[in-house]
């Protein structure tokens, strides 16, 4: 295309969208529908609207701001929406920042915390209950939690140990496996759940996740099918799950089959960890060029966004977008390294080595190889990465 | 128990932040007194505050919106103040109108104020939606001669004071506000003529006489100017850095206690030679004043020395004027009846008595002379 026609599009273009999106109108139309909240597509979230009506009646009522909080942590993780964190935090604001607060309001604090990404905050207050309370499962739980994040494998696995007598045995058996399968152990850890998986009678929450655990392994080891099995059968459990779309959506792309990343995520663009997911479909399509375009640039827009109130959130996906999108290694590697520094899943590995690489940045590649060396991680894509140089 | 396991469990690092969080895009215009504005707030924010979706299906449509619109503007504007030059600066807002950004749909408020004695300063409180979601952020472009300036309002950091101009501008509101404060504030103006009146006399055996030379008389000047500086560019200093705090009732009391107590000793000469070390003594708690008129112009947070610095001047500067013109007129003067009778027993007198008054005022928290000071 020549530079006058692009120069002539690109004046169409802002002709055409300026008009919508730039400028305040007066809508004419009373039935127009400006905005569909996630209640629309999930009733059950109006529980969250009732609990804070309450609880703006009585505040300080410990109990109602623990179910308040509780409802709308499920509601963060269920929707990817996080001003569901936010309204949880708020339910909790007499306790939030007290030393010693009752341990119901404690454990939901340090959950929010890991949420935001405030590990040692989160792990100082899981530290307070599980001396309060050894025999604390959620506190042990959650604490492996973070710790398997980042990359403490042998203090989560000590944790995991902890509950296997204050839990079902599918519990125990997936907490271990999450950090065994990245130091060493992924052959055992996922026969272990596998094993357990089969056995009947587990709540579906609690499959859909270790379906979706187990599919992570599996893709690492390399055993596509077995992976596919996995993430199918969580999804028959929970087609929406955020974590296990953005989970399903990577193996496909890993498998190069992008066409079939496209019906799975299109009505979820305004999860940006999927919107990622579905422009990097997008971009290996021809036929969806218009799509990705606009795509796009409404991730460069959030990821903006982001940036302007001074977030960190995004960082892996953003290095992401920079690397694989606007093919901007320099500034990947840049985000994928303070990336690190926060999160030590394979993911992160991935991201980092994958941009160190193209930045060409040896050191960087070594580092991240010993690294993955160090703890023994099995992880088919980054074999690859650090085998090719 | 188990799901909730569970549900904790699966809270990985990834995921918990995908979609974008609670953000107000707040945009202020400021010429002189007048603030024009405009502030985005997400529909969605909107309806966990004060509930837009009447029906309860999901949805928000315009029809909603419309029969709320007060409602929205009155709710925004309780969560925002703007103070500049110690007074508030009221803001309206005319009807909502909707935009849509990246995320979804938003009511857009078209701001305006006027501030009635703008200082160099704004201060912008913004308390919006932080009850309810303390992760929500207000991002802030302010405007002001074309210079365009950014900042983040969070649940911790509420209150924005947002300088005005450049450096050199801001540095000469200062001033202009110090030499401002020096001329309408009589207290000080009154405490320091109480000083210079004898300056130009001698005191000789229970007596005044005048002063020999117009060098002695402002080689006296010069020092009880200089000690009075010194001492409340000390206290002025520390008020504003927050390292020594005072009561402001209690600063106000000794104000006016150190110029009644300085007008009666031209009366009833106490001390006649070291009037710099009253002069000295006096000009700490002076400065503790002069810091609370600073504060209520509001401290640009980044250029704290900078307005000291030029306060501080701007007060020098005004106290100057005011010997450049008494010294003159005093010095030839001196040798009249007049000036010992009228102008320093009488003047001292009356200062001493309105003094008084204002002691008694601050003291006890009563209004008895109309606002002069």
């Amino acid at each position: 295309m020549s530079a006058l026609r692009r120069c002539a599009w690109m004046l169409l273009a802002l002709a055409l969208g300026a008009p919508v999106f730039a400028n305040p109108y007066l809508p004419i139309d009373d039935d127009a529908v400006l905005e569909r909240l996630p209640e629309r597509t999930d009733p059950s979230l109006r529980d969250v609207k009732r609990l804070r009506t309450a609880l703006d009646r009585n505040p300080g009522d410990l109990a109602l701001a623990v179910r308040l909080a509780r409802r709308a942590i499920e509601a963060a993780r269920e929707t990817g929406d996080p001003r569901f964190f936010g309204q949880a935090q708020a339910a909790l604001a007499p306790w939030w920042k007290q030393p010693d607060p009752p341990a119901q309001a404690l454990l939901l604090r340090a959950t929010l915390k890991q949420s935001t990404h405030d590990f040692t905050g989160a792990l100082a207050d899981l530290d307070r209950l599980i001396v309060a309370n050894p025999r604390d499962g959620q506190a042990l739980l959650t604490r492996a939690t973070v710790l398997t994040v980042q990359g403490r494998y042998a203090e989560a696995r000590a944790d995991c140990t902890r509950i296997a007598r204050l839990t079902v045995p599918l519990v125990t058996i997936a907490c271990d496996a999450a950090p065994a399968s990245v130091s060493g152990e992924a052959a055992s850890a996922y026969q272990a759940l596998s094993g357990a998986l089969a056995a009947p009678g587990a709540d579906a929450g609690l499959a859909e996740w270790a379906h979706t655990l187990a599919g992570e392994i599996a893709q690492r080891r390399g055993n596509a099918a077995a992976a596919e099995a996995h993430f199918r059968a969580a999804l028959v459990l929970d087609s929406r799950d955020p974590y296990l779309l953005a989970a399903y959506a990577d193996f496909l792309l890993d498998r190069n089959r992008p066409a079939e990343v496209v019906p799975l995520l299109k009505d979820y663009t305004r999860n940006d960890n999927l919107l990622l997911r579905l422009a990097l479909a997008e971009a290996r399509l021809l036929e969806m060029r218009s799509s990705f375009d606009a795509h796009r640039s409404a991730l460069e827009d959030r990821f903006d966004a982001a940036r302007r109130r001074g977030d960190a959130l995004h960082r892996r996906e953003e290095a992401r977008y920079a690397l694989e999108i606007a093919g901007n290694s320099a500034r990947a590697l840049a985000l994928a390294r303070e990336n690190w520094k926060v999160q030590r899943e394979s993911a992160d590995l991935r991201i980092l080595l994958s941009a160190a690489k193209a930045a060409g940045d040896t050191a960087a590649l070594r580092e991240a190889g010993d690294w993955a060396r160090a703890h023994r991680l099995e992880d088919a894509a980054i074999t690859v990465l650090l085998q090719v140089r | 128990m188990k799901s909730l396991l569970a549900l904790l469990f699966c809270l990985s690092a990834s995921g918990a932040f995908a979609h974008k969080p609670s953000d107000s895009y707040l945009t202020l215009e400021r010429h002189g007194a007048a603030v024009q504005g405009q502030w985005d707030i997400a529909l969605r924010d909107l309806d966990v505050a004060i509930t837009l979706d009447a029906n309860g299906d999901g949805e928000i449509t315009w029809g909603e919106v419309r029969a709320k619109r007060a409602e929205i503007v009155a709710y925004a504007l309780s969560r925002i103040d703007m103070v500049s030059g110690g007074t508030a600066c009221p803001l309206e807002a005319a009807d909502a109108l909707i935009d849509q950004h990246s995320d979804g749909a938003y009511a857009v408020l078209r701001l305006s104020a006027t501030c009635p004695q703008p200082g160099p300063a704004l201060s912008v409180d913004y308390r919006l939606l932080f009850d309810i979601d303390p992760t929500h952020r207000g991002l802030l472009q302010y405007v002001e001669d074309g210079r365009i300036h950014s900042a983040i309002f969070s649940a911790e950091s509420r209150a924005q004071t947002l300088g005005a101009g450049t450096a050199w501008q801001q540095l000469a509101a200062y001033v202009h506000e110090g030499v401002w404060h020096i001329w309408l504030g009589f207290d000080h103006i009154l405490f320091l003529l109480s000083l210079l009146l004898p300056a130009v006399l001698l005191r000789h055996g229970g007596a005044w006489q005048p002063a020999e030379s117009f060098r002695a008389a402002f080689w006296d000047v010069a020092k009880i100017v200089t000690a009075f500086t010194v001492a409340h560019s000390i206290t002025l200093t520390l008020a504003a850095l927050d390292v020594v705090s005072l009561p402001s009732r209690w600063v106000e009391s000794a104000i006016a206690l150190s110029v009644v107590l300085a007008a009666i000793n031209n009366v009833f000469p106490v001390v006649s030679h070291g009037r710099w070390l009253a002069a000295f003594g006096f000009g700490l708690i002076h400065g503790f004043g002069f810091a609370g008129a600073l504060r209520d112009l509001g401290l640009p947070t980044g250029s704290l020395a900078l307005s000291l610095f030029g306060f501080n001047v701007g007060v020098e500067l005004g106290q100057l004027a005011i010997v450049g013109v008494f010294l003159p007129a005093a010095f030839w003067l001196r040798g009249t009846w007049t000036y010992r009778r009228v102008v320093l027993a009488g003047g001292s007198a009356l200062i001493a008595a309105i003094a008084s008054v204002w002691l008694v005022e601050r003291a006890f928290n009563v209004a008895i002379l109309p606002a002069l000071a």
